[in-house]
């Protein structure tokens, strides 16, 4: 069980979170070629170490996070609402 | 004959007497003893059989490792398999059963297994039933089967009740600073110490009294310590939980325990559970969890009477129980001397054989004063007596071999070969246990958690220096989570005199003898050559092939012994070997207590619409549908379902009737930009929906795929009302609230659900017009021109009911959905149905509801199914071609666009009065092979067209199959169907009933 630090809530189990992916990924314009979305949507990292990565807090604000999470031990280095403007406020406060 | 000593067993309560049942017959105990003691006290030496062989076994140990006394306990539905003995604590009215035995555990007729024992070796089974020449007829997965039945039936454990459990479980958390497993010397230190900094401890037990090696010691000393060691934790405000078993370390600090609250009564009083799973979360844990002792390998090791030494002296000291009159002892190390001493001052005779050469000490002249006889450089080479070890035969080491050197008669024999750390937990997390030569164990490995190690557990051996060693842990862990605590000194491992000798196996005098290194697998020492000879020379393999460790007790007595003898013949050092990856749970957990209460109707959430009551007050038969229970159809006296849905639906075609739709998704979509988002999010033209219209929309993944289909609803300028299926509601808003926080997040745009707070009724059939007018307080609020098809409009029900409706249609014919406040709903029922009622209309389940679409050839969830596209459902022209929307780019891969995709069809049988099976594939006629050509998603009878349809996708679609000859192919129940492709609209393809 990881241990989730809600910039909203505090700190929830994840089974709270469902896992959303990279966040690091750049989704190109609806326009964009479909060898652009290829790659955004099928050519995915694995890395082994530190990796951004959307977590969803389901069951709780319903906010979008972004964790900062090391796939290998499972330590989480940082947690932030995905919406820059929601993260300057919740950080703001603290 | 009673093996209890006229008086002492500090801890079971000899005043009192507990009656139980063993095997049939009534025997006498005390409170505070355990199964495998109270036996053991009546002269039980036999309590199970083995696995595989078939034979006897007895009481091994006294802890968690006991691989001989497994034992099936209570009767009737609470009849539990495999249970050890030696951590069951006594009640009166225990009922338990040996295992694995036929007719009786003294005469075994599978004991003959044991005589064939020499064709039983490491991978038999595998190597004779898989098939080997001769028996090339026997090879292959089915015959394999047909055997394993036979083979499980005669190799085997307890067998498990098969009713249902009569005992509640539950699930519950917990938070503390520090988290100290085991309560022995160790664990209680370092719980006191960190207790007294200030930190919230919480310190677990796995056995009924808290102590762990001070419960086995004979002196005042222990018992003093213990005394005062649990008062002060308990001053200090720390919770000491007994019956409960650490079985997992997880990520984070998280920890899974199981309380067994109520096991040692018959049944568990009033409310209680009968275990509970508690998760905890800790900031730091502190692994006091002991070491367990390890025995030996030599000529029939498993005699029952052979015990771990550690075993013997508890068995006298905390229970008053000798294990045997004359007793000897084998060993390899100091650590059995204190109870050699304490079992010869019971009054026994007690014979060491002690494997080292050694010089004279300090520990054998202090054992010899109190009568006990050492022979040093000698050990046990095999054990005799079937039933009960009488006799063990004696070899003495010359120049590095085992020479025979005569025997010795006894009714015990305890035996020590060294001990072994339980670091399984601190495993678990990943930190690879490292070998120590000297100390001949595994030490837990390096790790970056908050986990300490204490005590025994570290290779700590005196209770002395456990006990400072704990208290060194204490104070690091109170400090680590930011309390005050004096640094303390950590002590030195080891602690013995004389160092302990790498012994691991006493070669018996005579051949193809065993040696038991797994007892609870019967897996032996030859077994472990044998399969290193094989070449299953990694540790994991040699586990698969051997079974070794995949026990119950997972390894815990015979693990390091399997690992040193395959260390030993393949000429590596056993750090070279290694050990098996340790994952949880620590000990065997009952599915129960994982489940908690979430069995039955708790199993998951159940929703109801606001109309639930409603639906039942007019003879509804519900249905799941999700998480949602729904009408299913409403049947007339003593009519069937397929009766009842053919009569729904054919009074929605006729005339008019009523559907509850509440459990459709809706989600609230407002903001300035809401408009802006919707036209990204759908791939239909949406930029030009004005106010008071509405639009099927199609959303589809990245990747092009169709992720859900519904309705948008154009309240307002910045205000839009979605509907979704009642299968993704909550996938879609998920992805919607990921689109505008982590993708889009400058869009001006919310979504909110507002499932629950919309009751929705769908109206449809030719006179849902007229009924729906006579409900509203302005009847022409929904006349042909104010409310055109697809028209949105917010009225007020007769009542001043507030209520959204739309003029859309699932059924193909002239239809509203009707939304009002949840509260509303039944009254919008009433309003309803009284007027349907007047016109013959009536009701529609989900059944009929299913019959409608089907025939119109709409989609569901058995459609989109999470392969299918735009095109492949028929609905491409969906797509505007104008804009760019989520998925529009993939879904123009080449291959997405390919002609002989499977297209969404209508089906119907050749021959109109047969039927087929949601489910079944679509072959080429005279070709029912391999995945077919499509496949069938749904199948009703059409009252409108008079027999039975289907829906599905075939290759190429309708245009390809028209006129060729196609079956429904479902081997399994039934004979295949000969069936016309159609196309999907198999009613009224002009659409001209949505006008009423």
């Amino acid at each position: 069980m990881l241990r989730i630090r809600c910039p909203y809530c505090g700190e929830r189990d994840h089974s709270e979170f469902r896992y959303g992916g990279d966040a690091t990924i750049e989704y190109p314009a609806l326009d964009a070629s479909a060898d652009a979305w290829h790659d955004a949507v099928f050519q995915r990292e694995n890395p082994r170490g530190w990796q951004r990565e959307t977590w969803h807090h389901v069951h709780g604000c319903r906010l979008w996070l972004i964790v900062e999470r090391d796939t290998l031990t499972h330590e989480i280095r940082s947690v932030r609402a995905a919406r820059p403007d929601i993260a300057a406020t919740l950080e703001g406060e603290s | 004959m009673s093996s209890r000593v006229g008086q002492g067993g500090r801890y079971v309560d000899r005043d009192q007497v507990l009656t139980f049942r063993w095997e049939g017959g009534e025997y006498t105990g005390h409170p505070g003893d355990t199964l495998a003691s109270a036996l053991l006290a009546n002269g039980i030496r036999v309590v199970g059989r083995s696995f595989k062989y078939h034979r006897p076994r007895g009481v091994m140990s006294a802890g968690t490792e006991e691989s001989g006394a497994l034992v099936t306990l209570g009767v009737g539905p609470r009849r539990d398999p495999n249970v050890k003995a030696t951590e069951t604590e006594l009640y009166d009215g225990l009922q338990a059963h040996g295992q694995n035995a036929w007719p009786s555990l003294r005469f075994d007729l599978g004991a003959l297994n044991d005589r064939l024992s020499r064709f039983l070796q490491a991978g038999f089974y595998y190597k004779t039933f898989m098939g080997i020449p001769p028996l090339e007829w026997g090879r292959g997965t089915g015959a394999w089967m047909w055997y394993e039945k036979w083979i499980r039936r005669a190799a085997g454990m307890g067998k498990a009740s098969r009713a249902p459990d009569p005992d509640a479980y539950e699930q519950t958390h917990r938070f503390c600073d520090v988290l100290v497993v085991g309560t022995g010397p160790a664990g209680l230190a370092a719980a006191q110490a960190a207790a007294e900094a200030g930190a919230d401890v919480l310190v677990v037990e796995q056995d009924f009294l808290p102590g762990g090696a001070l419960l086995s010691d004979g002196g005042e000393t222990s018992a003093t310590l213990r005394r005062n060691r649990l008062q002060a934790i308990e001053a200090a405000g720390a919770t000491i939980m007994t019956r409960t078993t650490v079985f997992g370390l997880y990520d984070h600090g998280v920890a899974g325990l199981i309380e067994r609250v109520t096991d040692h009564l018959p049944a568990p009083p009033g409310e209680q559970p009968r275990q509970r799973f508690w998760i905890v979360r800790t900031r730091r844990i502190i692994l006091a969890t002991g070491a367990i002792e390890r025995h030996l390998a030599f000529g029939d090791n498993d005699r029952p009477g052979i015990l771990t030494a550690a075993a013997g002296r508890t068995y006298l000291n905390r229970f008053g129980v000798l294990p045997g009159r004359r007793i000897a002892v084998a060993t390899n190390n100091d650590s059995i001397y204190t109870g050699a001493m304490d079992l010869a001052n019971a009054g026994a005779d007690v014979v060491v054989l002690d494997g080292r050469d050694m010089a004279d000490n300090a520990l054998v002249s202090q054992a010899e004063r109190c009568g006990v006889t050492v022979y040093r450089g000698k050990s046990v080479s095999r054990a005799h007596g079937g039933n009960g070890v009488s006799l063990i035969e004696v070899s003495r080491r010359r120049q590095g071999a085992w020479m025979p050197d005569g025997s010795l008669a006894c009714d015990a024999l305890l035996v020590s070969g060294g001990w072994s750390p339980a670091i399984a937990l601190h495993s678990q997390r990943g930190a690879l246990p490292v070998w120590n030569e000297p100390l001949g164990c595994f030490l837990p490995g390096e790790t970056d958690e908050a986990i300490d190690v204490a005590g025994a557990a570290a290779g700590v051996w005196t209770t002395e220096a456990c006990d400072r060693s704990g208290a060194a842990a204490g104070s690091r862990a109170a400090a680590a989570v930011g309390y005050a605590a004096t640094p303390k000194e950590t002590p030195e491992r080891g602690g013995w005199a004389q160092p302990l000798d790498a012994l691991y196996e006493v070669p018996s005098p005579r051949k193809h003898v065993k040696s038991f290194v797994d007892f609870q697998h019967d897996v032996t020492a030859d077994d472990i050559r044998l399969a290193c000879r094989e070449g299953y020379v990694s540790v994991e393999h040699l586990k698969r092939y051997t079974t070794l460790g995949m026990a119950t007790d997972q390894g815990k007595m015979g693990n390091v012994l399997g690992i040193a003898l395959m260390a030993e013949q393949l000429g590596q050092p056993i750090s070279a070997v290694g050990t098996t990856t340790f994952r949880p749970p620590y000990t065997p957990v009952s599915l129960g207590a994982l489940t908690g209460r979430a069995v039955d109707s708790h199993f998951k959430p159940l929703r109801r619409t606001p109309m639930h009551d409603w639906h039942l007050a007019q003879g509804a038969v519900m249905t799941e549908a999700g998480l949602w229970q729904r009408p299913w159809y409403y049947p007339r006296r003593n009519e069937s379902l397929e009766s009842a849905y053919i009569r729904e639906a054919a009074l929605a075609r006729n005339t008019v009737a009523l559907c509850d739709v509440t459990s459709l998704g809706k989600i609230a979509v407002q903001g300035p930009d809401a408009g802006e988002f919707l036209n990204r999010v759908y791939v239909n033209a949406l930029a030009k929906l004005s106010v008071g219209k509405a639009r099927y929309g199609i959303m589809l993944r990245d990747d092009g795929i169709v992720m859900d289909d519904g309705t948008i609803w154009r309240l307002g300028e910045t205000d839009y009302f979605v509907t979704t299926t009642t299968a993704h509601a909550a996938t879609v808003l998920a992805w919607l609230e990921e689109l505008l926080e982590v993708r889009w997040p400058a869009l001006k745009a919310r979504v909110t659900s507002i499932t629950d707070q919309w009751a929705g009724c769908a109206v449809a059939g030719p006179q849902s017009r007229t009924l729906l007018s006579q409900c509203l307080k302005e009847p022409d609020r929904v006349d042909s021109e104010r409310l055109p098809f697809m028209g949105v409009t917010e009225a007020r029900l007769r009542g001043d009911i507030p209520c959204r409706i739309a003029r859309i249609s699932f059924s193909g014919e002239l239809a509203f959905e009707a939304y009002v406040p949840s509260d509303y709903g039944p009254a919008m029922m009433d309003l309803l149905w009284q007027e349907a009622k007047t016109r013959s209309g009536g009701l529609y389940g989900l059944e009929a509801l299913g019959t409608l679409r089907i025939e119109k050839g709409h989609l569901t969830g058995a459609e989109l199914d999470g392969r299918v596209t735009l095109e492949d459902a028929g609905l491409g022209r969906m797509a505007s071609g104008r804009k760019h929307a989520v998925g529009s780019a993939l879904r123009q891969r080449p291959a997405l666009q390919q002609d002989d995709r499977p297209r969404l069809v209508g089906i119907f049988p050749r021959d109109r009065g047969e039927t087929f099976n949601a489910g079944a594939l679509l072959c080429r006629e005279n070709a029912v092979e391999g995945f077919g050509e499509g496949w069938i998603t749904a199948v009703t009878h059409s009252p409108a067209l008079g027999h039975w349809i289907g829906l599905g996708f075939i290759q190429g679609g309708v245009q390809h199959w028209q006129d060729k000859g196609v079956v429904a192919a479902d081997p399994i129940r039934k004979q295949p169907v000969a069936v016309e492709i159609v196309a999907p609209t198999m009613y009224d393809p002009e659409g001209d009933r949505l006008h009423g």
